[in-house]
């Protein structure tokens, strides 16, 4: 394992090197589709030379990042790239760490005899974690966050080790993790509920209202998840002695002042919003991220890391400044379900759109902005286009995972009363 | 409708008799005043006042200009020893106009600066106007220490000036008004210099036309029945003139050197460059008559004095005057030909005055290099990024001297203060003094004022890069690919002077050379304006409101619709419908409670 891991990282550090040095690193962070306001590397660079100015980086309207992210970058600025490459590292290796271990024993017994194709066999799953890896490092949206400086590397590798702890079964840190995921942008709020409910089964304590030891955990690392939180916020405001970046981080977050063009579908739809409905559907569409956690935790609360995995996607398609590092994310889990390989039912369809509209991005980007032969919105239909892609593929995965399930209580096979093949349908 | 031939003799009867009249309601109005609040004014047998104590004089100067353009610069000062802030409330206005006045002592006002510009003045051409301004409409205001919210002051005021003075001054709000730390100093008395009560804005996009001409002549004492003044009537007719300027300045200044007591004054200045080479002249020979269709035929009665001063270095004048005048004016000491209005015997016989100016020989004469310049523009392609560069010019041959330079960019283009580069003669020449105040969305624009030592003889450049913002669809104009104007960049120096300065501003100086106090007489305070910019931003699709609403919320009801499937249904296996008797069957035999079929 350790052989073909080097390698992989060999290979990944080398193609990050080449691109940071050629002429397509000053270009790569201009792009929209790579950075957005809130973690561009020229803003944050702009914080820094505002504070050297003696104005506070919240003052204005151009610094969007948490007050730790200053202070972290003011003593490396000068080893910004080798930051961000060592960022990419920690994750890839965090994600190989933590696929090692797999449910595989826990599910063997219980499924009849002729779902045995479905089980993994720990050939396969030998494998699983190296491929993981590859498909973060080598992901081209990966490398070009990675090259673009854009602080979504440092928010995934965050949330790579919360998903490290919370797997490894230490609640004290993965609390401590997603407190400090959710203090860098709010939306990695949703991920409190799988990581619990995988603590849980781990503790093995069931899931039942009246057990007092399940409420006993769940208020233990609810303390423990917002006692850090307010350390991490009272920490940031004695930094700068202001309450200033409630406003200039979560406020703007959440009320999208910016209408800045990016991979998302909140630029266009406020930018043409009536005035006076812009406070409702800004609402609308916040709660749109956060609603799907509790219907989601009902069903998959047998499946936490499926669910981890669900919830990521969900919040890289509806926050509010997506960028293709949040997407590069939850596409690495990826080979973790290559097993449910036989019940996706659009891949290649999702697969073709992903690759046209990474294509046609920067194409109508340019025609729209340096050419002045399109408009708007050209660009914006390649974004809902991009968009729906990515809805149909979570739920195709989501579908490939129930079905799968179903096939392991009801067997692989199915007949029908009369013998004759049956088909299975949702209804 | 305009009187034209006025009549001097008559009108002189009317003028005493008109005075005396005045006089008369002076006095009444003081007995009145005396009713009301007697503990403050004089019994009624007191003989009456001493004779007013304001006084209006009137100039114009004209400057023939190298490039063959003449230079019309009307001058009226109304100076009032009254007090509007302290003290009694005034109520009997006599030359200063009543409106100005309550303006200033309802929103306690120190200083007032307007100005309203057409055209953009060529430096390099022409050299220095006597008060630069920029294109548009300019307003600066210091307000007393004793206003508590100067915001809120500072909005009324734009509202009701913008009433007085026919232009859209009301545009001015938060998002264009800045506190600038250095640059904008009291031009007149005071020494409170606490910027939270100065206010300045720039309207870049303001049009100044003949509406604004007439609340200023409104304004004038004469109003519009003396000659000076129907020569404005002429200027609607001009349309060939390259730059037209009104401005107003209010301001409490000393009475004489000793200032032991103060004065209100008031000066409203209109500029005027005229192209004649276009107006198919082609000659080189000028006369009032030829510009202005009318010629001067008397002064304003209550006026103190009236002038005309004519350069004529170069020219021959015709009828020519014995008198002169030396001034020294942004450093450069010229001969004035001046014509005395209050004389009679300046308009001859034919009791008009028409002056006629012819070049003398061909020598052009070398014209002064202005010792400051400054310029402005955007570089880059693209609606995404853009780069402001500028530009500012020192060409005095030995001597080096700091400049203040204060931009005021809009919320839209965001400034990025890391990328702030200046550049002298190749090299960094990093500022000594740099207040920066970033802009905040839709609430304030950016502002940054640095001060500058521009070498000798050089060109320093000044470049910062900015980002274009997408604003909502009702932020733009309705003509959005115009592009946005970004007001001009301010440049204030006190720049060395080759002349020795006249640092006496007494009464009788020419008013033209006395705009902006002189300290010392080494060297002279200069304003610039540069060019203002027009930036494009990216634009969204304005027909498509609905429909952007309509796709954007079809794609998130997509997965609503696709997650909501997958989590309330369950797989089950599909029985092929049976037919149509069978299911009525069924039916039935479900009511009856029977197995179905």
């Amino acid at each position: 394992m350790a052989a073909p891991l080097t390698l992989l990282l060999i290979v990944a550090v080398t193609i990050r090197a080449v691109l940071f040095r050629s002429s397509l690193a000053e270009l790569i962070p201009e792009r929209v589709e790579v950075v957005s306001p809130l973690n561009a590397w020229k803003r944050v660079v702009e914080g820094l030379a505002l504070l050297d100015l003696g104005v506070s980086p919240y003052a204005g309207d151009v610094f969007h990042e948490t007050p730790l992210i200053i202070y972290f970058f003011h003593f490396v600025i000068d080893y910004a790239e080798i930051v961000f490459m060592v960022m990419t590292r920690l994750v890839g290796c965090v994600f190989l760490l933590q696929f090692r271990k797999q449910k595989y024993a826990l599910e063997a017994e219980r499924y009849p005899l002729d779902c045995l194709e479905l089980i993994r066999t720990p050939k396969e799953m030998y494998y699983i974690p190296l491929k993981v890896a590859m498909f973060y490092l080598l992901n081209p949206f990966t490398i070009l966050s990675c090259v673009a400086k854009s602080t979504c590397g440092l928010n995934n590798a965050v949330i790579a080790l919360f998903i490290l702890c919370t797997v490894k079964g230490s609640s004290l840190m993965s609390a401590i993790f997603l407190a400090l995921a959710t203090y860098q942008s709010i939306y990695p709020l949703t991920l409190f509920a799988p990581a619990l409910l995988y603590l849980l089964q781990r503790l093995y304590i069931p899931v039942n209202w009246q057990r007092s030891s399940f409420w006993l955990f769940t208020t233990q690392y609810t303390f423990m998840y917002l006692g850090s939180l307010c350390v991490m916020v009272c920490l940031s405001f004695f930094l700068l002695s202001s309450w200033d970046f409630l406003s200039s981080v979560y406020g703007f977050i959440l009320s999208v002042p910016d209408l800045t063009p990016n991979i998302g579908l909140f630029w266009y739809f406020f930018a043409e919003m009536f005035e006076h409905f812009r406070l409702f559907f800004i609402c609308v569409f916040q709660i749109n991220v956060f609603f799907y956690t509790i219907p989601l935790s009902i069903k998959l609360k047998e499946h936490p890391i499926f669910l981890i995995f669900m919830q990521i996607a969900i919040i890289s398609i509806f926050k509010s400044y997506p960028t293709v590092g949040d997407i590069a994310l939850y596409m690495a889990f990826l080979p973790a379900w290559n097993h449910l390989y036989r019940f996706l039912r659009n891949i290649f369809l999702v697969s073709v759109v992903l690759l046209a509209c990474s294509a046609l991005f920067p194409v109508l980007w340019h025609l729209w902005i340096y050419a002045g032969s399109a408009n708007s919105n050209f660009y914006y239909a390649i974004t809902l286009l991009f968009n729906v892609a990515q809805i149909l593929l979570v739920s195709d995965y989501f579908y490939a995972y129930l079905r799968r399930e179903h096939h392991l209580t009801h067997g692989l096979y199915l007949k029908r009363k009369d013998g004759s093949e049956a088909t299975l349908v949702l209804k | 409708m305009q009187n034209l031939d006025s009549r001097p003799a008559p009108y002189a009867k009317d003028q005493t008799q008109e005075a005396a009249e005045e006089e008369r309601q002076w006095e009444a109005t003081e007995v009145k005043e005396a009713d009301h609040v007697p503990d403050t004014m004089q019994t009624p047998d007191v003989p009456p006042p001493t004779p007013a104590k304001d006084q209006f004089q009137e100039e114009l100067v004209i400057r023939p200009l190298h490039s063959g353009d003449i230079y019309a610069s009307f001058q009226f000062r109304t100076m009032w020893d009254t007090d509007f802030l302290r003290g009694s409330k005034v109520s009997h206005y006599r030359l200063f106009p009543k409106s100005l006045g309550q303006v200033i002592s309802k929103f306690s006002v120190r200083e007032l600066h307007i100005s309203f510009t057409q055209g953009y003045w060529r430096t390099m051409q022409w050299g220095q106007p006597f008060l630069p301004s920029p294109p548009g409409a300019e307003l600066w205001v210091w307000f007393q220490d004793t206003v508590t919210d100067v915001d809120g002051a500072w909005k009324e005021l734009t509202n009701v000036l913008s009433g007085i003075f026919c232009a859209s001054l009301n545009f001015i709000d938060s998002t264009n008004t800045v506190q600038p730390s250095a640059s904008f100093k009291p031009l007149g008395l005071g020494n409170v210099t606490d910027q939270r009560f100065l206010r300045y804005a720039v309207l870049p996009r303001e049009i100044v036309c003949t509406e604004n001409l007439t609340p200023w002549k409104k304004l004038l004492p004469c109003g519009s029945k003396v000659p000076v003044c129907l020569m404005f009537d002429a200027l609607m007719k001009v349309a060939s003139s390259q730059s037209f300027r009104l401005s107003y300045n209010t301001s409490e200044i000393c009475h004489n050197s000793y200032c032991k007591s103060t004065v209100w004054e008031l000066r409203q200045t209109l500029n005027v460059v005229f192209d004649l080479h276009t107006s198919g002249q082609g000659k080189r020979e000028w006369s009032l008559f030829k510009m202005f269709s009318r010629t001067l035929t008397e002064a304003c009665p209550l006026a103190s004095s009236s002038k005309v001063y004519v350069d004529g270095e170069l020219f021959e004048l015709s009828p020519t005057t014995p008198l002169l005048s030396q001034a020294v004016v942004l450093g450069d000491r010229r001969t004035y030909s001046v014509y005395d209005l209050t004389n009679q015997a300046t308009f001859g016989q034919t009791r008009s005055l028409n002056m006629l100016l012819r070049w003398r020989a061909a020598e052009s004469g070398d014209m002064l290099r202005p010792l400051l310049h400054g310029e402005r523009y955007v570089a880059g392609y693209g609606l995404q990024t853009g780069e402001i560069h500028t530009l500012m010019y020192n060409n005095h041959p030995y001597r080096a001297f700091p400049v203040l330079l204060l931009d005021t960019v809009p919320w839209y283009l965001r400034l990025y203060i890391h990328t702030l580069t200046v550049t002298s003669k190749g090299r960094d020449n990093k500022p000594s003094y740099i207040h920066y105040q970033p802009s905040k969305d839709r609430l304030r624009p950016h502002l940054l004022e640095m001060l500058v030592q521009l070498p000798p003889n050089s060109v320093t450049e000044v470049t910062m890069q900015f980002e274009r913002a997408l604003l909502k669809w009702t932020e733009y104009t309705p003509d959005p690919n115009h592009g946005f104007y970004v007001g001009s960049s301010v440049i204030s120096a006190l720049v060395p002077s080759v002349v020795a300065m006249d640092t006496n501003s007494t009464r009788e100086c020419p008013l033209f050379s006395s705009f902006f106090p002189c300290k010392e007489e080494s060297s002279y305070f200069m304003r610039v304006y540069t060019e203002p910019l027009l930036v494009n931003l990216p634009t969204p699709d304005f027909s498509m409101p609905y429909n952007v609403i309509c796709l954007t919320c079809t794609v998130v009801a997509v997965g609503y619709g696709s997650l909501y499937n997958l989590l309330t249904r369950t797989f089950q296996v599909e029985e092929p419908s049976p037919g149509l008797a069978k299911r009525l069957a069924n039916i039935i035999r479900r009511l009856r409670g029977v197995p179905l079929l």
